[in-house]
């Protein structure tokens, strides 16, 4: 119990440390560096020991004095969101904090809370240490590298105020609403963290108050403010109709068949889902993560891989077994499996890189929030292995394009061509994040193919359509930028690597991760998923993907680490001469060739990006308004026949 | 393992022809013909291709790409220069703008002359080449010098 | 009775090359028929394999050779494990890795025509994907496993339940043969697209690599094709060997009788395929199941 409160709170009191402490210095430094190691080593402990006991832990039932305080944390965030709404003149942000904020106090302060029968608020179970699995060590890797980076963003953008004190402490901030979101039970509870990720979110997109970010940042708010609004209408129905507080016992009661309320917990489950896809940004709520790409590197890594959109997919996670074969299910997985695919093919047509990493990070959450709208066992199972794994791998190519762009000042993909002579380092780390994405045998693609399996047995033949065309464009975009780091470029000098060690540190781990987690992933779900899919449905789920395979991917991991090995084996004895490509005869060198004028030109390779069909310009609104009348027409249907 | 003349890969290279020599490369590989019979392909890389045939007199223009294209085959190549320019510079030997034949540049191993060479003559060079390919795949075995043109740095 | 073991994935390791090498004869053989000419000897495509090997290797660096090698180890990993009878997906999946070696072989040339190969060939890719997941998904379907060792002892043959997914699988076929009209990024033999597609900065021995990856592949796919004949009975295996016969002939003809598309009706017409024929058919198979 103390333990979980210290990895709630240690967050939020080194946040207040860092707010405190002089810019630059080199207490501030080791400050961080140490807070990060406690808080993985806390994590990572816990998770252990718990695992070891076997059970799920609840706590705290009597929370009144507590329940007081984070009514006042809630009126505190009202009053940021207005400042900011106020000074910047987005009055509709205001309204929606106020208006949300407002219902909940009412309810709580009419009395009706108290008519709930009382339950713990802190649960943890498998699905709990998972996240906070990843949310401490993924998160922390992350503020780890954030120090690093931060010292050459400052160098980098002079023309951006220096506000680093304010920058980490809200990171930390962050890490400890995600704690705190992922242990509470109490539906309350969750909504106060939630409403904190979101103000955060919005704090951290607008950290060089541009014009660009502060638009950004306020498209953040009032998306999530919109979720966050109904969450909020989700939790007074469910006081108020179902007398529940407990997220669990929501769940349990809309699963029950033989229990009256099961039809009027589906409204609740609607609304809660509905803030679970504006906070994993799923079409048409999409635009908020691709307007987050101008906050630093940093602040994009926690977002869109380890924190803010996994409290989604978290959350429809854990609705997962209410939504299974019902109309609330079936809008989930429709808007999930449309945003994979809507959201693949809009990548190919970018060449910002972490625009490319935002459109995949969308289109894999698609995947996630689908695998929950099935609902079934092996959906989830699917579901929870690809959290995992594109926690890991997306967080490490996000850091992996802030530190090229440190160092070679560019994070556009075509300025990456022939980055394995420039950045070897660098190239190699992102070669290992991108085949992590889609490549056998790593793990993303191992979830996918779970996914895949649980779609076509649920007999959802519109999400294997989605998934099979959404496949093939993922393969597009990634196996460009794959080709645009190996190009070798001829007379190319190696640029300067300015990663620093504890950045290197961050890097290499999350790297180590990637690589790990693919031979070690049948034990995380023998040891931890199994046994939380047998607390959520109270079935046994076997081996979904069969123990042979799972060899069979280990012999291809070693495959692929022998290569080069094999290359030596299959070319013994030949000896090859390096000699210039061909250009038609007329190639100066491997760069240049003579133009009609008898001039030397520089030759440019651009990679291809089929605008004319996948540009933003032809699909994006497009996408946003199939997306957003599906969500209109399917919500209805799902809210209209609970009620009905 | 087979000898390398059984699949002969020809580059065909037009220097500055006035393509009726062309023409009459390309009706090798026509049914009438049909090249391909004796394992030839016309290959559009020189990286591929065993055989260079060239066409037409060298000019300045071409120069520099005949040369790079040659030195781009990998060893062992043979050239057959096709037709009476490629041979020596035929009617335009003397003009300002015309260098000569193909050996100008490149060293030439077999001369199909011609105007324009017929494709019986264009084959029979071509089976002619083939030997030497052999010859020099036998020689390059032995670590001796085949291409006395200076590689490519 | 099942034909998939490890003693077959051995045989396909050791002799896929051949067999792939004579289906290539056999192919500029008939070709060659359909043009009216004599045509090279049946042998000619080990004739090639073996001049390359023997000649001189020009490449633009190292990187190359360590691509294809990881092409050539990852396709016959492929028809290994499709021959051992392993996981259809898996199958496909280790397929991919295969031919995005393939893809990155040109890449990291940094040359011209290789760059705009290897762009092409990823739009093939692009183009292909969707059936080839989907014929998988149908013969799970069709026979409740995913397992090629079942799938082929399966008491029906697939072909009966899944004749979209077939056809379907015979129209992307053409892509991955390399057939005309759908020969983007690199032609086959004489064929030349943009000089040569994905092999334009290859030779020598590596290029006979590639030569021989390819009749791994092609050994595999026409396994694959098979497969949708395969059932229990001892009959089906020489009905499965007749069909192959036939779909490559057709393949031929198709070669022999198209021009060369653009990338636009390439792409498009391998998707609305696709959705016509595989999907549709999904959906049916689907709702038969639903009944059940």
């Amino acid at each position: 119990m103390e333990m979980i409160g210290f990895l709630i709170l240690f967050p939020f009191f080194v946040a207040l440390l860092m707010a405190c402490m002089r810019k630059g210095s080199l207490l501030r430094r080791y400050t961080l560096y140490a807070a990060c190691i406690i808080q993985i080593v806390c994590d990572v402990y816990f998770s252990v020991t718990t695992l070891a006991s076997g059970k799920t832990l609840t706590f705290l039932e009597e929370t009144h004095g507590l329940d007081q305080v984070i009514l006042i944390g809630e009126w505190v965030l009202v009053v940021l969101v207005c400042y900011y709404s106020f000074k910047f003149r987005k009055y509709y942000c205001a309204l929606l904090s106020v208006l949300q904020t407002g219902l909940v106090t009412w309810m709580e302060k009419v009395g009706y809370v108290e008519q709930c029968p009382t339950t713990n608020h802190i649960m943890i179970d498998k699905l709990a240490i998972i996240m906070c699995l990843i949310v401490g060590v993924v998160g922390c890797l992350i503020c780890f590298y954030a120090m690093g980076y931060m010292r050459e963003y400052v160098h980098h953008h002079s023309e951006v105020a220096d506000r680093r004190s304010f920058f980490f402490a809200v990171l930390f901030v962050f890490l400890g609403a995600m704690h705190g979101l992922i242990f509470s039970d109490n539906m309350l509870w969750i909504y106060f963290f939630w409403e904190i990720t979101s103000v955060c979110s919005f704090l951290l997109i607008g950290y060089s108050q541009t014009t660009e970010a502060i638009n950004n940042s306020f498209k953040a708010l009032w998306m999530n403010l919109l979720g966050g609004l109904g969450f909020a209408v989700g939790i007074i129905y469910a006081v108020l109709q179902l007398k529940v507080v407990s997220l669990h016992d929501l769940v349990l009661i809309a699963t029950d068949g033989n229990n009256d309320l099961a039809g009027f917990a589906l409204v609740t489950v609607a609304f809660l889902a509905f803030a679970g896809l504006t906070k994993s940004a799923q079409m048409p709520f999409s635009g908020w993560l691709l307007g987050a790409m101008v906050a630093p590197t940093p602040t994009s890594a926690l977002l869109h891989s380890a924190t803010m959109v996994k409290a989604g997919v978290y959350l429809l996670i854990r609705l997962a077994p209410a939504m299974a074969g019902n109309s609330v299910g079936l809008m989930i997985a429709t808007i999930g499996g449309l945003t994979f695919f809507m959201a693949s093919c809009l990548a190919i047509s970018q060449s910002d890189g972490k625009k490319v990493l935002a459109y995949s990070t969308i289109s894999n959450l698609g995947l996630i929030t689908a695998c929950a709208g099935i609902g079934q066992e092996e959906a989830v199972w699917a579901g929870i292995l690809l959290m995992m794994f594109h926690a890991v791998s997306k967080s490490l190519l996000f850091l992996t394009v802030g530190a090229v762009e440190n160092s070679s000042g560019s994070r556009n993909i075509e300025d990456m061509h022939g980055l394995i002579i420039k950045l070897p380092g660098l190239a190699y780390v992102m070669i290992i994040g991108i085949a992590g994405m889609f490549l056998a045998p790593f793990g993303m693609l191992v979830s996918k193919w779970a996914a895949l399996k649980a779609y076509v047995d649920a007999g959802n033949v519109l999400l294997v359509v989605f998934l099979v065309y959404g496949s093939a464009t993922t393969l597009f975009y990634w196996t460009k930028w794959l080709g645009s780091l190996v190009a070798v470029h001829a007379h190319s000098d190696r640029i300067e690597d300015k990663t620093k060690p504890t950045q290197w540190m961050s890097l290499s781990i999350l790297a180590t991760l990637v690589v790990v987690l693919c031979v070690l992933f049948p034990m995380a779900s023998t040891y931890i998923i199994e046994p939380q899919l047998q607390d959520m449905y109270g079935t046994q789920v076997g081996d979904v993907l069969g123990r042979g395979n799972i060899y069979i991917m280990v012999m291809m991991l070693i495959l692929l680490f022998i290569m080069p090995v094999m290359a030596r084996i299959l070319t013994l004895g030949k000896k090859e001469k390096l000699s210039s490509s061909y250009m038609g005869g007329i190639n100066v060198d491997n760069r240049k060739f003579v133009d009609s004028l008898d001039q030397p030109k520089q030759m440019y390779l651009s990679n291809w990006y089929i605008t004319e069909w996948f540009g933003e310009a032809k699909m994006l609104k497009l996408s946003l308004a199939v997306a957003a009348a599906i969500l209109i027409i399917l919500m209805t249907i799902a809210i209209g026949g609970a009620l009905v | 393992m087979a000898k390398m003349s059984k699949s002969p890969w020809v580059l065909h290279y037009d220097a500055a022809s006035c393509n009726g020599c062309d023409i009459e490369v390309l009706a090798c590989l026509t049914p009438i013909y049909d090249a391909e019979r004796f394992g030839v392909i016309n290959t559009g890389d020189p990286k591929h291709a065993d055989i260079f045939l060239i066409t037409g007199g060298i000019n300045e223009q071409c120069k520099d790409v005949v040369k790079q294209l040659y030195d781009q085959m990998p060893s062992p190549k043979v050239v057959v220069a096709v037709g009476i320019c490629a041979c020596s510079g035929g009617v335009f030997k003397d003009t300002y703008n015309i260098l000569g034949g193909a050996d100008t540049v490149i060293p030439v191993d077999v001369y199909v002359p011609g105007c324009a060479a017929r494709p019986e003559s264009i084959i029979d060079g071509i089976v002619k080449a083939i030997g030497i390919l052999d010859e020099k795949r036998a020689k390059m075995k032995k670590g001796l010098p085949v291409d006395e043109a200076k590689e490519e740095e | 009775m099942t034909v998939f073991s490890w003693q077959v994935a051995l045989a396909y390791i050791i002799l896929a090359p051949f067999i792939g090498g004579f289906m290539t004869g056999l192919d500029r053989k008939i070709s060659a028929r359909m043009q009216g000419r004599r045509g090279p000897s049946v042998l000619q495509p080990f004739y090639d394999v073996s001049k390359l090997m023997q000649k001189e290797t020009k490449m633009v660096n190292h990187l190359q050779q360590f691509m294809v090698s990881g092409f050539l180890v990852f396709v016959a990993f492929t028809g290994a494990l499709f021959f051992w009878g392993g996981d259809l997906l898996l199958v496909f999946f280790s397929l991919t890795l295969a031919g995005i070696f393939y893809v990155l072989t040109a890449s990291c040339a940094n040359a011209p025509f290789s760059s705009l190969a290897a762009q092409r060939e990823l739009l093939q890719m692009m183009a292909y994907e969707p059936m080839v997941l989907l014929a998988a998904i149908g013969f799970y379907l069709a026979t409740g496993s995913f397992q090629v060792r079942e799938i082929a002892a399966a008491s029906m043959s697939g072909i009966v339940v899944l004749p979209g997914f077939f056809l379907g699988f015979v129209f992307i076929l053409t892509i991955k043969l390399r057939k005309s009209p759908f020969d983007l990024s690199t032609g086959q033999h004489a064929h030349q697209e943009i000089v040569q597609g994905l092999n334009s900065d290859l030779s020598g021995f590596v290029m006979g690599l590639v030569e021989i990856a390819h009749w791994y592949e092609n050994v595999f796919l026409f396994g694959v094709i098979g497969l949708f004949i395969l059932n229990g009975q001892v009959w089906s295996i020489p009905v499965a060997l007749l069909v192959c016969f036939l779909v490559y002939f057709l393949e031929i003809l198709v070669d022999n009788v198209c021009a060369r598309v653009k990338w636009k009706l390439l792409f498009q017409s391998a998707w609305i395929v696709t959705a016509c024929t595989g999907v549709i058919n999904l959906m049916i198979l689907s709702i038969v199941h639903l009944a059940k």
